[in-house]
């Protein structure tokens, strides 16, 4: 199981209180945690990345054991903490103010 | 038992004010969705009980929120916005050529007799349409396809289909109006539109009275006379007696003829309201005092209505989507400021009142009149 941890406003959206764990088959990658974390909250699709492109949004940020990993590509694999639920893969509205 | 339910977007959320019939003592419900900008919320004509909100955030991009109960509990539905074929470009403010880009939804327009059928407007300017209540969203691209597409350019809130009005008996008749493109109709369902701006002048642009780039900011029309609209353009308050063919100007004597919202009396299909703002570089009411003009001729004749609005160091503004009227006998008119003050007349205009004074800025209001008169 990972931990991903949603900001404010998403975990509103996906009626949900702290982190959610999710169960992701191997091997485990920013794309195959958020295709995971799209079929357990539906609502959700569109607001970290495009619903077609599956782009990130550009105020959204990917955060884990203390790096960035907003630009690495998508299928990189997610470092070891974060696969065997040790760090949550943090997901993360830039902070822009308003 | 009559009553009234004012849907209020703003800027952080959703806010539901409802009253009696006597529209004297309102209730507050919200903030809904709670600091996420409320562009547009609309209720069915078809089932009162069901309401469209769209939600958005810079962040997190667009969501549809859907009612079954009138507001009390709401529940995400589709909100996938995706261009038919290739989306092609269209101005940039400089002039330059930019890929169509889905943004946000401006406006949402429920059927008159279908409450799973939605039209949205949208921005990057383009209209979408549900009939399964909300769940999928399909282009009307024959809009977008217009001839002159390429050349729409954005007004400085963006390339937004703000405005869709739907005939009253005829389905197949729309019109929309795009900033800063201009208003178009179609009479075949929205498969294929017309650009409708001949009469309309606007400096601005390298040629005044171009077929499209006029900024218009708002149409309105009253449901008995469906051929006769009315426009606030950027400058100028304009009137067409035939669909939109022409359009004649009707400011008159209006102190400042820029604005944002224009809006018809419930019974009184030459009874309109506007609210003047000094200009388009000066977004506040002249003098700092807020005020609403009316005419009862249809436009040329205008009567300064300030019973009850603020008389001086007022420098809020009213945007295009954030007035309305309901259907009451004494029909009520309201409007919505970015000050956060939503002001409410029982009279017509003679007098008004805020009924909430303290909400974040106001992007739009739209009324239901519920129940039996």
């Amino acid at each position: 199981m990972i931990r991903v941890a949603l900001p404010a406003h998403l975990r509103t959206l996906a009626k949900v209180t702290g982190e959610v764990s999710l169960e992701v088959p191997a091997p485990v990658t920013v794309s195959s945690a958020l295709d995971a974390l799209e079929a357990r909250y539906p609502m959700l699709r569109g607001t970290i990345r495009d619903h077609v492109t599956k782009v990130r949004r550009p105020f959204v940020r990917f955060f884990a054991c203390n790096e960035d990993l907003s630009h690495d590509p998508v299928d990189t694999p997610l470092p070891d903490a974060v696969v065997s639920g040790t760090e949550p893969l943090m997901v993360v509205g830039a902070m822009a103010g308003g | 038992m009559s009553g009234v339910r004012v849907l209020v977007g703003t800027r952080k959320g959703a806010f539901l004010l409802t009253s009696d019939g006597k529209r004297e003592r309102w209730d507050v419900s919200g903030p809904h969705f709670a600091g996420w900008e409320i562009y547009h919320l609309k209720g069915s004509p078809a089932d009162p009980s069901r309401l469209y909100a769209s939600q958005t955030s810079g962040w997190f991009g667009q969501l549809v929120q859907r009612s079954n109960d009138g507001g009390k509990s709401w529940e995400p539905v589709g909100n996938q916005f995706t261009y038919e074929g290739v989306p092609g470009t269209h101005q940039y403010y400089d002039g330059t050529a930019r890929p169509w880009a889905f943004k946000r939804v401006w406006h949402m327009e429920p059927s008159l007799t279908d409450p799973d059928t939605v039209h949205a407007g949208v921005e990057d300017a383009a209209i979408f349409r549900t009939t399964d209540g909300g769940t999928s969203w399909q282009e009307l691209p024959g809009l977008r396809g217009h001839g002159s597409g390429s050349l729409w350019q954005p007004g400085a809130g963006g390339l937004c289909l703000h405005t869709i009005l739907l005939h009253p008996t005829n389905p197949q008749r729309m019109f929309i109006a795009i900033s800063a493109a201009g208003a178009f109709r179609t009479d075949d369902g929205g498969a294929s539109w017309k650009a409708i701006n001949q009469g309309l002048r606007s400096e601005g642009i390298p040629d005044p009275k171009a077929e499209v780039g006029h900024c218009v900011h708002r149409i309105a029309m009253h449901p008995s006379r469906p051929d006769v609209l009315f426009m606030q353009k950027h400058w100028d308050v304009m009137r067409s007696d035939d669909a939109g063919e022409s359009w004649h100007e009707v400011s008159g004597n209006l102190p400042t003829d820029f604005g944002f919202a224009i809006d018809v009396h419930a019974h009184e299909p030459e009874t309109i309201y506007v609210v003047p703002i000094k200009s388009d570089s000066e977004h506040f009411p002249l003098d700092g005092k807020l005020r609403v003009y009316r005419s009862r001729t249809g436009g040329n004749e205008w009567q300064e209505l300030s019973k009850g609005l603020p008389e001086r160091d007022c420098y809020v503004n009213v945007l295009r989507d954030a007035m309305a009227v309901d259907s009451l006998d004494a029909c009520g008119i309201y409007f919505g400021t970015t000050g956060g003050q939503v002001y409410a007349s029982s009279d017509g205009g003679d007098s008004w009142n805020a009924i909430v004074r303290d909400l974040p800025p106001v992007l739009s209001v739209e009324v239901q009149t519920l129940g039996s008169k």
